[in-house]
């Protein structure tokens, strides 16, 4: 399974044809307290770089952006339902979606862990 | 967020603490300011409600006029009935222009041979200017950038409060008294900006982080930072200046009539009292109103309304999640002929109208002291 990650706090984990995109710990340890989050439905085209998701703490709206080119193929009910999962488990249960990829050579262009920890430590 | 950002070049005496707490510092009106402390606004914001919290409010100005007749003085600036106002008592007003706009928004309370004003953080430098123009005769006594002003609220403030200084428990809403707390100096107003009972404590900025350490030492507080401040006021239904009110709104408009006396209607004597006394008579042509959306997505400020045929009717000025009404909760302005509770109106959320309803503010009930 590879994970890999954007500079704009999502990862993207690979397992077989199967995506699955979130918000890393880092992003939500920003956001604060979520209190709403939007999902794609199934068969949306999702386009590197543009608004897959939503997701609103008290105070502010973010977007969730495709990590790379590909089609929604499920949202995560539980996070509509329950939006404090991605504060509590944001690479986990906290999912946003899972879909399949155009080109899934695009994922070499992102950042692996320990590229993204460089990254994130360079943020403060 | 609604939140400026310019660079900080203030900071309020509890700087330090703050960063020792762990807050999470934000330019808020030219101050370094905590957004949030390591508990999160949803928990600070239901803490106070439930608790206490304690919130430094020290960027707002504290000014004292003296000499003259500040009274007869102020009411040709402000709308509100300043005659009326008895010794130890305060009121909320506004400074008006002569479109009615509000210039910004202020607490006035009577200290027998001086008015107490409290006015916002990011208006402090232009209302001081105004009144030292308007008010001739009249000293003007800015206490400083750096003075400090605490603000404990929730629905134990007053048990905690009253540990130290006894006589608050019985002081009466909107009252100001100055007092001894652990020997220092300090004013006490039992007021506040979240809906709760509790109390603003003026302290010299030498003291200020010894009161602070204090109450954050008792067992109910928490430090509350600006996110859960925003939240708490706009669940309250109150107005935040610069966003719910400003100088393009009346106080007709803003639904703020109830500060103005029926002496200060008929007899008018400040700054656009005609337009107020038109739009008394006529009405106005928006008004402020608090907006439920229908489902769970947030209206943020600047969403478009529009009414059921699709017309654009006005927008919200202040929206986000309220913890404690556990739903998104906006204000906004809509045209007059949309403005009854329950009116139906849709919200234009990222290009989607999503459906929502005109509603009675406050969002929670006030639970202010009433003896």
């Amino acid at each position: 399974m590879t994970i890999r990650f954007t500079e704009d706090h999502e990862w993207i984990s690979l397992d077989g044809d199967v995506a699955t995109v979130g918000i890393t710990t880092f992003a939500q340890s920003q956001l604060g307290d979520v209190v709403f989050v939007e999902v794609p439905e199934a068969g949306r085209a999702l386009v590197k770089g543009k608004e897959a998701a939503v997701v609103e703490s008290v105070k502010a709206a973010s977007e969730v952006f495709a990590p790379v080119d590909g089609t929604a193929i499920e949202g995560n009910q539980a996070v509509v339902d329950d939006p404090s999962l991605v504060n509590s488990d944001p690479q986990g249960a906290g999912w946003f979606f899972k879909m399949t990829l155009a080109n899934p050579a695009e994922l070499d262009g992102l950042m692996d862990q320990a590229a993204y920890d460089a990254f994130v430590e360079g943020q403060h | 967020m609604s939140i400026d950002t310019d660079s900080p070049s203030l900071v309020t005496p509890l700087n330090a603490l703050h960063r020792e707490l762990g807050a999470k510092m934000v330019p808020f009106a030219g101050y370094d300011m905590p957004v949030q402390y390591p508990l999160g606004v949803l928990k600070e914001h239901l803490h106070t409600r439930e608790k206490a919290g304690l919130f430094d409010v020290s960027h707002m100005g504290q000014v004292i006029l003296r000499g003259g007749d500040p009274v007869a003085a102020l009411e040709k600036l402000v709308p509100g009935d300043l005659r009326a106002l008895k010794q130890g008592r305060i009121r909320y007003s506004f400074f008006t222009n002569d479109q009615a706009g509000i210039l910004d928004d202020l607490m006035i309370a009577n200290m027998g041979d001086h008015l107490f004003l409290v006015v916002n953080a990011a208006c402090k430098v232009p209302d001081i200017a105004h009144l030292k123009a308007g008010l001739p005769g009249v000293e003007v006594e800015y206490l400083g950038d750096d003075r400090g002003l605490l603000a404990l609220q929730g629905p134990v403030a007053a048990t905690v409060l009253a540990r130290f200084v006894p006589e608050v428990a019985t002081m009466p809403f909107m009252s100001l008294i100055t007092a001894s707390l652990k020997s220092i100096p300090v004013t006490i107003a039992r007021s506040g900006y979240t809906g709760e009972d509790g109390y603003e404590i003026g302290i010299d900025p030498d003291r200020t982080e010894d009161v602070a350490r204090l109450l954050l030492a008792e067992p109910e507080v928490a430090a509350i930072g600006l996110g859960a401040r925003d939240s708490l006021r706009l669940e309250a239904g109150l107005c935040l200046y610069g966003h719910d009110i400003d100088t393009t709104t009346t106080p007709v408009e803003g639904g703020l009539t109830w500060a103005i006396s029926k002496r200060r209607r008929e007899e008018g004597g400040y700054p656009g009292d005609a337009i107020v006394r038109r739009q008394l008579a006529e009405g106005a042509s928006r008004y402020r109103v608090g907006i439920q959306p229908e489902g769970r997505a947030p209206a943020r400020e600047h969403t478009e309304i529009q009414d059921a045929a699709g017309q654009t009717v006005g927008e919200v000025t202040s929206g986000g999640f309220g913890p404690s009404a556990n739903a998104p909760v906006a204000m906004g302005y809509v045209t007059a002929a949309n403005a009854a509770v329950g009116t139906p109106v849709s919200l234009i959320v990222r290009g989607k109208a999503l459906p929502a309803k005109v509603a009675a503010l406050p969002f929670v009930p006030q639970r202010y002291y009433r003896g």
